[in-house]
């Protein structure tokens, strides 16, 4: 066999992760009371939403309970009337309703509900929030209760152990469709790495999916592009990847496992927006998912920064992003109805990094990409997101020195690095047609890193 | 008028120079290279094709079903049905020309054609005498007929015999051929180093605007055809000594320049239906017409690599073209030599009426409609594979100025050639 590149390995990558999961290692680990990092459950085909039965705690002013019992119960969960119904098993998820939580007084039930839950929580188990979206209240007090929520979110993420995740859903009015998608998201193994972190859930109405979905990653040779590419191939998309002609065989290697096809394309070619745009319109009436991932990195400290490393990195990350957009939303079915756009932006965009100037000014200006295009997108019945990924086991984060490295993996409430499957969950979760709802925001995946949080 | 074979899309590896970084691949790994990034350019994985019909020119004996092989390690359905087929040179292309023809008659709707060659793969075979021992051994059945089959073993029978580069019939290698065709028509040393000269810079420029972005997959990490030379000159080839024909009495004029060497890499070709390709949503680049093969008596003096000056004037006739009705003439470069011999030839009254049977002289090739984006001189020639890889480049040629008529003449040992037509 010819020697093409091996897929990394993720525990091979971690030694430490590896090594304290094992017997001796867990001992050593626990005496020494050195970071213990869980694993996490992943999704598998065929797998249960839940690992234990789920309950719901009603706080004052709660109206959606009852319909988040039904929601949970029809994606196959057992859903417990009171933490006794629990018995011997341990929770795999509790979903707060503190939608109608207006007084601080009202705040006392959180503590006295979901302590007892909390502690009875499965490995990889689930808490999820949901709570007002804060803008909407003109009245003082409810509007500290509402924000202050998600504080207390945040700090219950970093208390949470074996792989339990805090997440937080700011529900708007006339939130549609997204609530029940976003809550079945944050509930799922498919949702591993997200922790911490709010969404805001609008409103807004799934177009009709289309028999044969197509969705497009840029970067899709290796990493979270490859994964991208397995993930959105799973939920039906016939994925057009697309990669520089260098890394063309791997990207075939990518492609032909998923069933998808490839497009060699140098996304800061003059002719890329247009060359893109015709592809789709003219092989696939369009595309309904769009995934800006392509990226590269050229690390110096700011002093040291050539222009050719300036440019690189801010024509690859964000510039062709911002052009391949527009060419596509330029070319009339370029983009099917409802087409979703996911940049893929990152937490050194939000915290910024040592050495990565360059790195974050693109991943930061993508957030502005998605917060100026999602109005005029909406208007035309897409939506745009940015998914920004933590420390995650890449190529890219393998070419890190050691000690940055091992500090990366454990920065966070997780204990360790995401995989790239962690993102391309995400990404394709987006993608749905029910996520219609979610537009214009960052989604972390990060583990909760204690980087710009 | 019946149906016509569309050419969808074309892939090859990158051709490398024998020896080199494919040195450790088969065939067979080069064309389940080229075949997956073909599957994958036109999104294929799993479907069933109506068949691939590839060959490899050197092809060891347990190859016996190469192609069939090949489909069942790419991301083809294994219900896709194989075929090989070995015409030397001439295979790329007539195996395209067989599937075309299948198309046209309505037996498939699909398929792919092409060809690997590795030189660093070729056969080693053993000893011929070596083997009469061993299979009079094998039929021995008492210890003394044993002995007496033994005892013949010399250690002179162990030495592996290598493939032979040279005619059977003629002894002389296709390098000493063409060197005696180029002698008699008198084709300068200058003009064999501009041909070749033209051939890199067309080549390097067409990888330099991206038009072998989707004609090409890399392997191994090769991105493009190491024997590319885009820096080479005039005066780089002038500087190169001769290696064919030093034993003639004209002046030696054939250089490693303007010669293709051993080159290892495989190419395919999706050929299809217009209303299959049109299922698939894929663009359609050109169609395969009409081909015709010509064989000459290399062995009682006709040039080894001369067919085609026969087989171009007989396509051309029953078309009713001309030579002016073409807007790209790809001629494969085996040597500069060879293509400047058979130019001269199609330009010669006396050889047009006398040896062709034409009125008039074939005509002149327009040297900008010739071979636009380089041919074998820069690519690199592993043999099976030059008839797709110019068949794909052929077709994309004629789809990127709109619409066309294209020629493709390739060459081929024992004294063979294939010629085809191609329109848009």
């Amino acid at each position: 066999m010819p020697n093409l590149p091996k897929v990394p390995n993720p525990l091979g990558q971690d030694p430490y992760g590896a090594f304290v999961r094992s017997g001796p290692g867990a001992l050593l680990a626990a005496r020494a009371g050195l970071p213990r990092p869980p694993r996490l459950r992943r999704f598998e085909p065929g797998q249960e939403l839940l690992t234990g039965p789920a309950l719901v705690v009603e706080l004052a002013g709660a109206t959606r309970s009852a319909q988040v019992a039904g929601w949970l119960r029809e994606a196959g969960a057992r859903v417990l009337d009171d933490l006794a119904a629990a018995g011997e098993d341990r929770l795999g998820a509790v979903v707060v309703e503190a939608t109608g939580v207006r007084r601080v007084a009202e705040l006392a039930a959180l503590r006295e509900q979901l302590a007892p839950a909390f502690a009875r929580t499965a490995p990889s188990g689930r808490v999820v929030l949901l709570t007002g979206l804060p803008q909407e209240f003109p009245d003082p007090e409810a509007r500290a209760v509402q924000r202050g929520l998600e504080g207390f979110a945040r700090s219950l993420g970093k208390e949470a152990r074996g792989g339990t995740t805090v997440n937080l859903l700011r529900v708007a009015t006339g939130a549609g469709t997204a609530l029940r998608s976003a809550l079945e998201f944050l509930c799922s193994a498919r949702s591993a790495f997200v922790d911490g972190q709010p969404l805001v859930v609008g409103p807004g109405v799934p177009v009709p999916a289309r028999e044969r979905r197509v969705a497009v990653v840029t970067g899709a040779a290796q990493g979270i592009g490859a994964a991208c590419a397995e993930v959105l191939a799973r939920s039906g998309h016939h994925v057009v990847c697309v990669d520089v002609a260098a890394a063309g065989e791997r990207l075939a290697a990518v492609a032909n496992r998923v069933h998808g096809s490839t497009l060699h394309l140098d996304v800061t070619a003059d002719d890329a927006p247009a060359r893109l745009a015709d592809h789709l319109a003219v092989r696939f009436d369009g595309a309904d998912v769009v995934v800006h991932n392509a990226g590269v990195t050229r690390d110096r400290s700011f002093v040291k920064l050539d222009a050719a490393a300036w440019d690189a990195v801010l024509g690859v990350n964000l510039l062709a992003p911002l052009r391949l957009t527009a060419g596509l939303l330029e070319r009339t079915g370029a983009l099917a109805p409802g087409a979703r756009l996911v940049c893929l932006s990152s937490i050194n965009g939000v915290a910024g990094a040592k050495g990565q100037t360059n790195y974050a000014t693109s991943k930061a200006g993508l957030v502005g990409m998605v917060e100026a295009l999602a109005a005029p997108l909406a208007e035309r019945g897409m939506a745009v997101n940015a998914v920004a990924p933590g420390f995650v086991e890449t190529p890219m984060t393998a070419a890190m020195p050691p000690v940055p490295r091992e500090v990366g993996r454990r920065a966070s409430s997780l204990l360790q690095g995401g995989l790239p499957v962690d993102v391309a969950e995400a990404v394709a979760w987006l993608a749905q047609p029910d996520a219609a709802g979610i537009d214009g925001q960052v989604l972390r995946v990060c583990g909760q890193s204690v980087l710009g949080a | 008028m019946t149906r016509r074979a569309a050419i969808v899309a074309g892939n090859r590896t990158p051709f490398v120079r024998a020896g080199r970084r494919y040195a450790q691949v088969s065939a067979q790994d080069l064309l389940v290279a080229a075949l997956d990034g073909l599957v994958a350019r036109c999104g294929l994985a799993g479907e069933r094709l109506g068949e691939v019909v590839a060959g490899a020119v050197l092809k060891h004996s347990r190859d016996l079903n190469l192609t069939r092989e090949a489909v069942l390690s790419t991301a083809l359905d294994a219900a896709t049905p194989a075929y090989d087929v070995q015409q030397a040179c001439a295979t790329g292309l007539e195996t395209a020309v067989l599937l075309a023809n299948k198309i046209a008659l309505g037996q498939v709707e699909s398929g792919i054609a092409g060809g690997a060659d590795s030189a660093s793969d070729a056969p080693i075979a053993l000893d011929d005498r070596l083997r009469r021992v061993l299979l009079d051994l094998s039929r021995a059945r008492t210890p003394a007929a044993r002995l007496a089959a033994l005892s013949r073993l010399r250690p002179g029978q162990l030495r592996p015999v290598p493939p032979r580069n040279a005619e059977p019939r003629t002894g002389l290698s296709m390098g000493e051929h063409a060197a005696r065709t180029a002698a008699a028509w008198e084709v300068s040393r200058q003009a064999q180093d501009e041909l070749a000269l033209a051939s890199h810079r067309n080549l390097a420029a067409a990888y330099e605007r991206g038009f072998l972005d989707d004609l090409l997959t890399p392997y191994l990490g090769v991105r493009r055809d190491d024997l590319l030379r885009p820096d080479t000159s005039l005066e780089k080839l002038a500087a190169l000594p001769p290696v064919f024909g030093r034993d003639l009495e004209q002046p030696a004029t054939m250089t490693a320049g303007n010669s293709t060497p051993l080159t290892d890499g495989a190419a395919v070709v999706l050929l299809a239906s217009d209303e299959w390709a049109a299922q698939h949503r894929l663009p359609v680049l050109a169609h395969l017409v009409d081909a015709e093969t010509a064989a000459v008596d290399h062995v009682h003096g006709e040039g080894l690599l001369t067919a085609p000056v026969w087989a171009v004037p007989r396509l051309l006739q029953r078309n009713g073209l001309t030579l002016d009705d073409l807007d790209v003439v790809e001629v494969h470069e085996a040597f500069a030599s060879t293509v400047l011999a058979t130019l001269a030839a199609w330009e010669d009254e006396e050889f047009c009426r006398d040896r062709l049977g034409l009125e008039k002289p074939l005509g002149s090739v327009d040297r900008a409609r010739l071979n636009p984006v380089g041919s074998s001189l820069a690519t690199g020639h592993p043999f099976a594979a030059t008839g797709a890889r110019i068949l794909a480049t052929t077709a994309k040629l004629l789809a990127e100025r709109g619409g066309g008529r294209a020629l493709i003449s390739i060459c081929a040992a024992g004294g063979q050639g294939i010629a085809a037509l191609v329109e848009a």
